[in-house]
């Protein structure tokens, strides 16, 4: 207490106290940082630099070779034509599994704030849960039924089961932002002679523009990262960039190659960053709506 | 009663409804239907089938022969279960701790009115952004002995400096925890500064004119109004936490040996590489109660909170 008061007299102090509080907000930073950092100097040495240098110590010359390996030439598993082709499935599957998700949540966001019907609030509860199952539950039975529907290993049947798990956490953004509408609108639209998709296509939809972007990123982002379902459901030729660049790091053909396992994590990561970077707010505003309304 | 009955007055049930039912009325439930099978399929019956596996002796295929609680006795019995969840005790206790420590306090320094504040909110949070394989493989490089960070500190002077938690069955599982806290603590950082942002202003005026530090007002009523925020946090991240699977994939692989494993990890280990269907489905259905057991109490409360408002 008497610090405090001490504190609000004297300048002095509180510009220490100030001068403190940006110390350790920028050493933070600096730590959070600091491994991206590190991925870009390893990326840029040779290997004989990374084994005599250290994690900070900057390369000699700007050395890209590590970087067009990691592209074209380095072997995941039993494959060495590099993570680009992987890189491409990614967009493959993430491209229209995004937009499809998106627009199923859209339409069932309309439906359950503003075409109620008896169990539509019961349904929402229902895939509410499906936001949260971990997913290991339905691994095995999704991988018997992507085998009877013949698309086991492949691009659609990633597609599929992307869809099929990430319709509950767009439908949740899309009904929350729909909740604040007036239900009036609708009432005089349909009084109109306006039909369900008119209703839709010309007063909601325009109305959706920020939660269209929160979700394609949020589904964007969440596509491209994962793991569990490349892994389980993907063959060779189809696997998304996530499970290449574990292959190509848990390869182990002669010496360890720290350079080029670092250029192929950044190109793996670049996409979701270039979307943070450029879309940060609609990234943080997912974030949040995913957690706190969930 | 008449009087009440009028004050009442709720109209909708006496709306008219058009007498004859048109398409609009059926297409809201036509164009829901195919999220309706597939959450019911995909979702709730697949649920049901992992459980049902579980008390088969399903190995390489699913067989319906069924065996009782004789998957949960062997799963309890089976020494690199008891690690994989003891693994999870320690990584999930430790990394919510951590990132919630490390998310208020970062919330409440930069909600100080810092300059640049937007910058260094972006640097905190984009860990967030990438995929827990890329966190993996970065910090397996970092954490690495040979060259990693021991040999950093050890040029930088400090001659004896050991570091070698990565490949120490004992430690390997705090590596787990520097990975994970690195990745998720911006993003809690986020979320208190979300709800700071929310606190009443009057509120903390009224209690600076009547003297309180900026220490007591934080200590006794923003940090109390921020309990929400709290129970949210503290439930998506133990979820991150019990659904942990990629970043043991990246950054330990399980190892040394299986002392690094996570439920997640020994229940794709068994299902889909070891042969062992219902041992898997049964961990499976561990995972699921673990999730559950922090869920209904928070939907529970949400809804009443909901219903109160």
């Amino acid at each position: 207490m008497s610090k405090a008061s001490i504190g609000r007299q004297t300048t002095w102090v509180e510009k220490a106290l100030r001068v403190a509080l940006y110390t350790v907000l920028l050493i933070m930073a600096a730590v959070y940082l600091m491994p991206f950092l590190v991925m870009l100097l390893t990326s840029l040495k040779d290997v004989e630099e990374i084994r005599t240098g250290t994690l900070l110590s900057l390369p000699s010359t700007l050395d890209l070779s590590a970087w067009s390996k990691a592209w074209g030439e380095a072997c995941t598993g039993n494959n060495c034509g590099g993570i680009s082709p992987y890189f491409l499935n990614s967009f493959q599957i993430v491209i229209p599994a995004v937009l499809i998700s998106t627009l199923l949540g859209a339409i069932n966001g309309y439906v359950i704030s503003l075409w109620k019907f008896r169990g539509s609030d019961l349904f929402f509860a229902a895939l509410l849960v499906g936001c949260f199952i971990p997913f290991q539950v339905i691994l095995l039975p999704m991988a018997r039924t992507l085998g009877w529907l013949g698309i086991a290993n492949t691009t659609t049947g990633l597609v599929f089961v992307h869809v099929v798990y990430g319709v509950a956490f767009t439908t949740l953004f899309f009904r929350n932002f729909y909740q604040a509408i007036p239900g009036e609108l609708v009432k005089a639209a349909r009084l109109d002679g306006a039909g369900f998709f008119t209703i839709f296509y010309r007063i909601i939809l325009p109305l959706s523009t920020p939660i269209i972007v929160v979700t394609v990123i949020w589904q964007f982002t969440q596509i491209w990262n994962d793991f569990l379902f490349g892994v389980a459901f993907s063959g060779f030729d189809t696997q998304p960039v996530t499970v290449a660049l574990n292959n190509l790091v848990n390869t182990s053909f002669g010496g360890k190659e720290y350079n080029v396992d670092m250029a192929a994590a950044i190109i793996a990561a670049l996409p979701t960053l270039a979307v943070y970077v450029l879309a940060g707010k609609y990234f943080v505003r997912g974030l949040t709506a995913g957690a706190v309304k969930g | 009663m008449n009087t009440k009955a009028a004050n009442s007055g709720s109209q909708k049930t006496q709306s008219g409804r058009p007498a004859r039912l048109s398409l609009a009325d059926w297409m809201p439930k036509i164009v829901m239907a195919p999220t309706v099978v597939v959450t019911l399929v995909c979702i709730y019956g697949y649920m049901i089938w992992t459980a049902v596996l579980s008390f088969t002796n399903s190995r390489m295929l699913p067989s319906y022969k069924f065996v009782g609680v004789d998957q949960y006795e062997r799963l309890f019995n089976n020494d690199r279960w008891i690690v994989a969840l003891t693994n999870l005790g320690i990584f999930g206790g430790l990394f919510i701790l951590i990132c919630l420590f490390l998310g208020v306090v970062l919330a409440i320094f930069l909600d100080q009115k810092i300059r640049a504040e937007g910058a260094i909110r972006t640097i905190y949070l984009y860990p967030m952004a990438i995929s827990f394989i890329v966190t993996g493989t970065a910090w397996k490089w970092l954490l690495n002995p040979t060259n990693g960070f021991e040999k950093l500190m050890v040029d930088l002077g400090f001659e004896n400096f050991k570091f070698d938690w990565l490949i120490n069955p004992d430690m390997v599982v705090y590596c787990l925890v520097i990975a994970a806290v690195w990745q998720a603590s911006g993003f809690v950082m986020a979320l208190f500064l979300a709800g700071l942002r929310g606190v009443d202003g009057d509120l903390i005026k009224a209690a600076h004119l009547d003297g309180a530090s900026t220490f007591t007002t934080y200590r006794r009523i923003i940090l109390p109004s921020l309990k929400p925020v709290f129970f949210s946090a503290m439930v998506i991240l133990s979820h991150i936490a019990i659904k942990s699977f990629d970043l043991v994939a990246a950054l330990t692989n399980g190892g040394p040996g299986y002392s690094s494993d996570l439920p997640a990890n020994f229940m794709y280990a068994h299902t889909f590489t070891r042969s062992q269907i219902g041992l898997g489905s049964a961990s499976a259905m561990v995972m699921l109660g673990c999730v559950l057991a922090i869920l209904i109490p928070y939907l529970y409360s949400e809804l009443r909170g909901e219903r109160h408002e």
